[in-house]
């Protein structure tokens, strides 16, 4: 039997070939890893040991100059990226909530077309409304403030959440809103008693793939918020490699600085991540 | 009976009229996003196509239309450098789109065998896609400038030396730095006629390539992966048990089912290239003689650097039908499906 089961699918194989296979993906982690390393090696090593023929070798000796350098002038805007995602992130995700469970459990006439108008919002370049929009949040002088960027990340991010909360609620039986309906709940009470405290996997889904994006996103950080001090980490990150000489090691160490908050969150919980990104995922 | 019959239709009555209200309700309660949704996608997308017709070309309004109405879009499309740019989208989307499908696809096979490590090689293999493109970017500008990074360690591994032994010149590219482009199609097709741009492949855009693959790829390996999933264990018994190789069960079975997953990759990946922006800004910039310039580039350079935000709307413009083109047909039959 053991024999059999092992032969079942042809995916067990001879010793051999899994040791082909595993030199083939260690040679792909190796190709991974490689930014990272050379990332986290650089922002150790001290501003003098940062010369071109030694990139690859770990520092000499390591120091934290680096990195208390680059926290010197990045915290302001680690503290603005936090500041604006964790909001932007749960109020995009309580709306997208309700959104999903009314276009999953409440479909009415032309339901469906708004749905997928809707979605057509998270694949547009976002080049395509940036002029209206400045215009826009100046107009309610909003622009080159962090609430007025929050407004926009919150409004570009319904697409996304309320996607992958419609297609969490689709999956919940009808019989069981059918049997609130004859207790005499209403659209608005079913969704308090019987969606949302079956929703918080979604919530995690939802939580982790938005703060990811909004932490990562570039384009509206560097033209809505004007002030260099209020940007967001990736546009202080970028502004901190312009110039004509580059302290590499305090870049570097900026870099890991600013991708800390996700990685940590991708290692802590990857498979919550990997599913809002197969729910439609997008990036850039 | 009769009264059942008449409770009956006075039930259906107070159903019918509670779902009325009931599906009042869920549209008001959807109607912010929707409004939100109308001006903020379809409004905006609206008003920037107006003012790529306009005169607003200063930091001062003008909003008068242009003479011609597509004057701008003319213009556009004769300069040199917007040619460039979708040069570069097009070679950069290609080759992308080829080697992140194929890494996906090979990273997702070898980890569908049964191997020691399994979920730790996926998620190594998934880590850069929850990166931004900034971070990343900067790194990889330092891997790929050619007095360090790559070029040093192919020099520190001796492959150089060995090189020159066997008579054949250093590996040394210039990588981001060439404003080299290999090849010309308008040599190919004479009656292409206002083009300025060379048709080539422009050999700094590789090193984007490369970035962006290593980022991306990962998405392109879950994919197959989840699809890898749903392909029934009892298949691929079937066919072992008719005497199929596992060669042949990946090669005539496994892989053809996974066709649609294939196209999906495609239309998603394929519209993140098309607008394409952090990683390249990141990077190189526009790169040596507009060598890696790319439209999302062009627009915010011609939008809030040269404030001409009439020839930056209709750049983005270009972007926006260049993605619908992909994007919609998606989009319909999603629809359908739904």
């Amino acid at each position: 039997m053991a024999e059999l089961d092992a032969a079942s699918d042809g995916r067990r194989h001879r010793p051999i070939t899994n040791a082909i296979i595993i030199a083939i993906l260690t040679v792909a982690v190796i190709f991974y890893l490689m930014p990272v390393y050379v990332m986290v090696i650089t922002g150790f090593k001290a501003a003098a040991d940062v010369s071109l023929a030694n990139m690859w070798e770990v520092p000499a000796t390591f120091t934290v100059d680096g990195y208390r350098s680059a926290w010197d002038k990045l915290s302001p805007n680690l503290a603005t990226s936090f500041q604006l995602a964790i909001p932007a992130t749960i109020l995009s995700g309580l709306i997208g909530a309700v959104n999903g469970y009314l276009f999953s459990k409440w479909k009415f006439r032309g339901s469906d077309v708004l749905f997928t108008l809707l979605l057509f919002g998270m694949f547009i370049p976002y080049q395509s409304i940036l002029i209206p929009l400045i215009r826009f949040l100046d107009y309610i002088n909003l622009y080159g403030t962090l609430p007025g960027l929050i407004i926009v990340h919150v409004v570009y991010g319904l697409p996304i959440t309320t996607l992958i909360f419609r297609n969490y609620f689709t999956n919940i039986p009808g019989e069981i809103i059918e049997a609130a309906r004859v207790d005499g709940d209403g659209v608005i009470g079913i969704f308090f008693r019987i969606m949302l405290p079956l929703s918080l996997p979604a919530f995690v889904v939802v939580g982790i793939f938005q703060f990811t994006n909004i932490w990562n996103d570039f384009l509206f950080g560097l033209t809505i918020i004007t002030n260099p001090r209020e940007q967001p980490i990736t546009v202080a990150l970028n502004n901190l490699s312009g110039g004509f000489a580059v302290e590499w090691n305090v870049l570097m160490a900026g870099a890991v600085i600013a991708a800390l908050p996700t990685a940590i969150l991708y290692i802590l919980l990857g498979r919550f991540f990997v599913r809002g990104m197969l729910a439609g995922s997008m990036k850039g | 009976m009769a009264t059942a019959e008449h409770d009956e239709t006075k039930y259906g009555e107070v159903t019918r009229k509670r779902a009325f209200v009931e599906t009042g309700v869920a549209k008001l309660l959807l109607s912010p996003s929707l409004i939100a949704i109308l001006v903020f996608v379809y409004g905006f997308i609206g008003a920037t196509l107006y003012v790529s017709i306009s005169n607003w070309r200063s930091s001062t309004i003008d909003l008068s239309p242009s003479d011609p109405i597509l004057g701008i879009y003319d213009r556009l499309f004769h300069m040199t450098r917007f040619q460039i740019d979708l040069r570069n989208t097009f070679v950069f989307t290609i080759l992308f789109l080829l080697f992140a499908v194929v890494v996906g696809l090979v990273l997702a096979l070898l980890l569908d065998q049964r191997i020691f490590g399994r979920s730790l090689f996926r998620n190594i293999f998934l880590f850069p896609y929850a990166l931004s493109f900034i971070v990343t970017g900067v790194s990889w500008r330092w891997i790929f400038s050619p007095q360090t990074g790559i070029n040093l360690l192919v020099e520190n591994l001796g492959i150089n030396a060995a090189l020159d032994a066997i008579g054949l010149p250093a590996f040394s590219p210039a990588w981001l730095t060439t404003p080299e482009v290999v090849g010309d199609l308008a040599s190919w097709i004479p009656f292409l006629d206002g083009i300025n741009a060379q048709l080539g492949l422009p050999l700094a855009m590789i090193p984007v390539v490369i970035a962006a693959t290593w980022q991306l790829s990962g998405f392109a390996m879950a994919m197959y992966l989840a699809g890898l999933g749903t392909i029934s264990h009892d298949i691929r018994e079937a066919a072992q048990l008719d005497g199929a190789s596992s060669w042949r069960i990946y090669r005539d079975i496994i892989i053809p089912l996974l066709r649609p997953i294939t196209i999906s990759i495609l239309i998603i990946l394929g519209h993140v290239s098309l607008k394409i922006f952090d990683l390249i800004f990141a990077m190189s910039g526009s790169g040596p003689g507009f060598a890696t310039d790319v439209p999302g580039i062009f627009v915010y350079e011609q939008t809030f650097r040269a404030t001409r935000y009439n020839l930056g709307a209709a750049a983005s413009i270009v972007m926006l039908l260049l993605v619908s083109i992909v994007i919609v047909p998606y989009l319909a039959r999603t629809l359908k499906e739904l």
